[in-house]
Formats: C-alpha cells, sequence, structure tokens
C-alpha cells in the first residue's frame, strides 16, 4: 500500500468533476486530480496514483524509475490488477 | 506492459555501500529504524542488508497499516457486515487478515458481501449503484491514504448519499514513532523516515525527533539507492554529531506536504483521544475519526459493534516483531504454522508486513544480487 503507480495524464475531465483521465500501467481509468491541482495538471504530466487519488505530480523520468522498481519488488501485478480495478465510469 | 528487471546502476550502488562502510565507526553499533513498511519490504528484496556492514542493524518499524490493526476492529468492521443489507468494501490488503472468526474472505465464502476495492471512490461508486443497500467502506491507512477516504466523504456528503458509511482505522505516523521512543526496551539511533506519507504531512512534523530526541532522520525514497542514500546521510549526521530532519526523496516529497491534503483530512478528520496498535497497547492521539459534521457517514455511530479488545494468539509475537524488539524469524511461529500461506499474524499477509517480506526474500540472497548486478 505505500507505493504508488505512476501514471500519465491523457486529459483532464472539467474543471468541476475534478477528476482526468490517466493511462495507468497500460489501461486508461479515471482518477481523481483534487490533491495536485494546485501545482497544474495538464496532458502529458505524469502523478502518482495511491488508491485511485494522484498525490503528487511528478518528473516523466521519476515516472519510469517508480514502474522499474514497482516490476523489481514483485508489484507490477498488483499494480496492473489495482489500475485495472478501478471502477469505470460512464462518460459524463 | 512490461518494464526491465534490472537496475541501471549498480556501480552507485556499490560506491554508496562503499561510502557506508568508510562512515561507519567500527567501535559501535548503529540501530536505524526504517518506519515505512514500503522500505523494508525494499531492503529484503535487495539485499540491502547484505550490504551493510555486520554493526549497521536495520530495525523495521510500524509503517504497515494492515500490520498494527488490532484484531478487535476486524471483528467489529466484521460484526457489521453480518447484516444483509450491507455490503463490505475494503481493499484487497485486508481481505486475508484473519479476525477471531476468520479474514473478511472467509466472512464472504460464509455468505457476507465482501468486495474489494482499489479506493475508496469506487467504495462511493457501489453505494450510488446499489441504493437499497447500505455500502460500508473499513477504511486503513496512514497519511497517505487518509486524504483519499476524506475527499470521498466530503463528495458523498455534498452529493447526499444516504447508503454509504465508513468504518474509520486511519493512524497518524507520528505519535507511534513517539511511543517506540518511550519504549523502554527500544534503542533506535536513528530514522529513515517515510516516503509517501511524506508527500502528504512533509518534513516539518518529524522536526521534534532531531530537536528533542536527538535523532537524526532523513525522509527516503523506495530505490535500493535512496535507501543507501539516506543511510549514508544519517552516518554523516551522527559523525558530525548532528541531528536533523533531511528529505533525500525531495523529487517526490515537498518539505510543506501537500496542503489540499492536510485540508481536506482536517475538514473530514478529528483525532481519537487514544487507538489500539497491535502489539503497541493504546497510543494517545494516534488514530483519525470522523468529526461530529461527518456523524451520518461514520460506521461507529451508526452500527452497533461489540468494541471488544482482542490480543493476538499467545504464541505469535507480532506485538515484538512490530517494535522491532525481535527479528521475524525468531518469532516462534515464523514459517512453520505462520506462512504467507497460512498467516496467523497480519505481518505474513501483507507484501509490507516484515514477517512476509523476510519469508519471501531472505532464503534467495544470491538471486537477489545476481538482479542488481552488485559484487559484495
Amino acid at each position: 500500500m505505500c507505493l504508488a503507480i505512476p501514471g500519465q495524464i491523457v486529459s483532464v475531465v472539467d474543471g468541476l468533476s475534478h477528476s482526468a483521465m490517466v493511462e495507468v500501467v497500460g489501461v486508461r481509468r479515471r482518477v481523481d486530480i483534487s490533491l495536485v491541482e494546485p501545482e497544474g495538471i495538464a496532458p502529458g504530466d505524469w502523478v502518482l496514483i495511491h488508491v485511485g487519488f494522484a498525490m503528487s505530480k511528478i518528473r516523466e523520468e521519476e515516472a519510469f524509475d517508480q514502474l522499474r522498481m514497482l516490476t523489481v519488488l514483485g508489484e507490477a501485478e498488483a499494480a496492473s490488477l489495482e489500475a485495472s480495478g478501478y471502477f469505470e465510469e460512464e462518460s459524463p | 506492459m512490461k518494464f526491465t528487471d534490472e537496475f541501471r546502476e549498480p556501480e552507485v550502488i556499490a560506491r554508496t555501500a562503499e561510502e557506508i562502510r568508510r562512515l561507519a565507526d567500527p567501535s559501535r553499533h548503529y540501530r536505524l529504524m526504517e518506519v515505512c513498511g514500503g522500505h523494508t519490504h525494499a531492503i529484503y528484496r535487495f539485499g540491502l542488508k547484505d550490504l551493510l556492514p555486520e554493526n549497521i542493524e536495520l530495525v523495521h518499524g510500524p509503517g504497515c497499516p494492515v500490520c498494527v490493526l488490532p484484531m478487535g476492529r476486524i471483528d467489529d468492521g466484521l460484526s457489521i457486515a453480518a447484516d444483509t443489507g450491507v455490503i463490505f468494501a475494503a481493499f484487497g490488503d485486508m481481505m486475508r487478515v484473519p479476525g477471531t472468526h476468520g479474514s473478511p474472505l472467509e466472512h464472504k465464502a460464509r455468505g457476507a458481501d465482501v468486495r474489494i476495492v482499489y479506493s475508496p471512490a469506487d467504495a462511493l461508486k457501489l453505494a450510488r449503484a446499489n441504493p437499497d443497500r447500505h455500502v460500508m467502506f473499513f477504511a486503513i491507512g496512514f497519511e497517505t491514504t487518509a486524504p483519499s477516504t476524506a475527499l470521498t466523504l466530503m463528495r458523498a456528503k455534498a452529493e447526499g448519499i444516504r447508503n454509504f458509511s465508513v468504518f474509520c482505522n486511519h493512524v497518524t505516523i507520528i505519535p507511534a514513532i513517539r511511543a517506540i521512543l518511550d519504549s523502554p526496551d527500544m534503542r533506535i539511533d536513528a530514522f529513515i523516515g517515510p516516503g509517501h506519507v511524506s508527500t502528504v504531512i512533509g518534513c516539518r512534523p518529524y522536526e521534534w525527533i532531531a530537536r528533542n530526541e536527538g535523532k537524526p532522520i532523513v525522509v527516503s525514497g523506495f530505490e535500493p539507492v535512496d535507501v543507501l542514500q539516506s543511510i549514508v546521510m544519517i552516518l554523516q549526521q551522527m559523525k558530525q554529531g548532528e541531528a536533523k530532519v533531511e528529505n533525500q526523496y525531495k523529487r517526490v516529497v515537498p518539505w510543506e506536504g501537500n496542503k489540499a491534503a492536510l485540508r481536506a483530512m482536517a475538514e473530514v478528520f478529528e483525532l481519537r483521544p487514544y487507538f489500539e496498535w497491535r502489539g503497541m497497547g493504546f497510543i494517545s492521539q494516534s488514530a483519525l475519526r470522523l468529526r461530529e459534521s461527518y456523524a451520518t457517514f461514520d460506521a461507529e455511530r451508526r452500527f452497533n459493534v461489540p468494541g471488544i479488545r482482542v490480543t493476538d494468539p499467545k504464541a505469535a509475537q507480532c506485538g515484538e516483531v512490530l517494535k522491532g524488539v525481535l527479528k521475524p524469524a525468531q518469532c516462534k511461529l515464523f514459517g512453520k504454522e505462520c506462512t504467507p500461506e497460512q498467516p496467523v499474524g497480519a505481518l505474513m499477509v501483507s507484501s509490507e508486513g516484515s514477517c512476509a517480506a523476510y519469508f519471501n526474500y531472505e532464503h534467495r540472497k544470491s538471486m537477489v544480487f545476481t538482479n542488481i548486478g552488485v559484487a559484495v
């Protein structure tokens, strides 16, 4: 649970829902971005995701390091399962 | 999606390990506690202990949310699941943790409606999708997870959702560190500070550890190089007779933390006067509960729970292991009655639990060294 999953912002959904479409370990999911919005979020940005919420904005290099880290720790499958497990939301 | 299974920096690892050997005073013994379970997992996975001189001992801390939850709380949560109108939702980590009458998964096998969710927001979606049922989210986690629960509750309140509640087991890391420092059977020289908890709380809350207790603390990333560099920073402080808070994980952890996350937590939660931790007993102001303004979402107020304190199976020594007094393999049940397949204690369930980490990696040292490409 301590390890966060990196994801890349595909599109910010709208200002009110505080969410974005994010590509996370190969799947696209809607992720809550309330906690990183003050840092300014745009498509292409990378974020660290924890239990469906983006917790911090990170550099791309850091995102790749974190993905590698999850793999080596044997957590990549769990991360994939977690990301796929986030409920898909009907289009707004 | 596939990533390379190698670390790119074996020479940096070797150089940092060499630096540690150079800095460590051979005439003394160092006890360094890694607070976070994620670090424990990484330390065992990469065999980092074997890169350290013998007089540097790594002590595993209490930072595994599944591990520190006492059995009575699991029983209380599951007692609510006995109501057929209730959907019990929890993270996958919780599913195999034993309660007095079995784990959440075993309750599911006996007919309770137990669902795995990967986000508190998904528990709320379950409530929206099942208006005739009540969805109770069994919340666990340190400050990394608590803001997500808080935001979910803020949303539930804004939408006026009535069939959703949270059984709140969120705990806070600082009082646990204080309890460890106050414990007479513990002697810790310095701390490797938690990484992702600190993205939320920042580095300031640790200042008393340096100032009042005279212990260095270095907030650390999770890669082998991160952990080793943090140990270098600790040793440098100790060598110079200093004690301060340093941030090795600057690329992710801002000194001030995440203000939006702290605001959400303050809106929804207040401190409990005390809370029981497995193996550590009752620690004052160490956990969160829902504020009065969120009372209708508080499962503990909505449902009657037994609230009985349950002690761990006598033979299991989870408490001593959690406090770092015993190493996992020193527990009488380790690897015999208690294994990752048949866990007796929670430390054997979670991959961040020191027992599971020790069990899974300690006997595979040779493999680990091939992977990170370091010759010792």
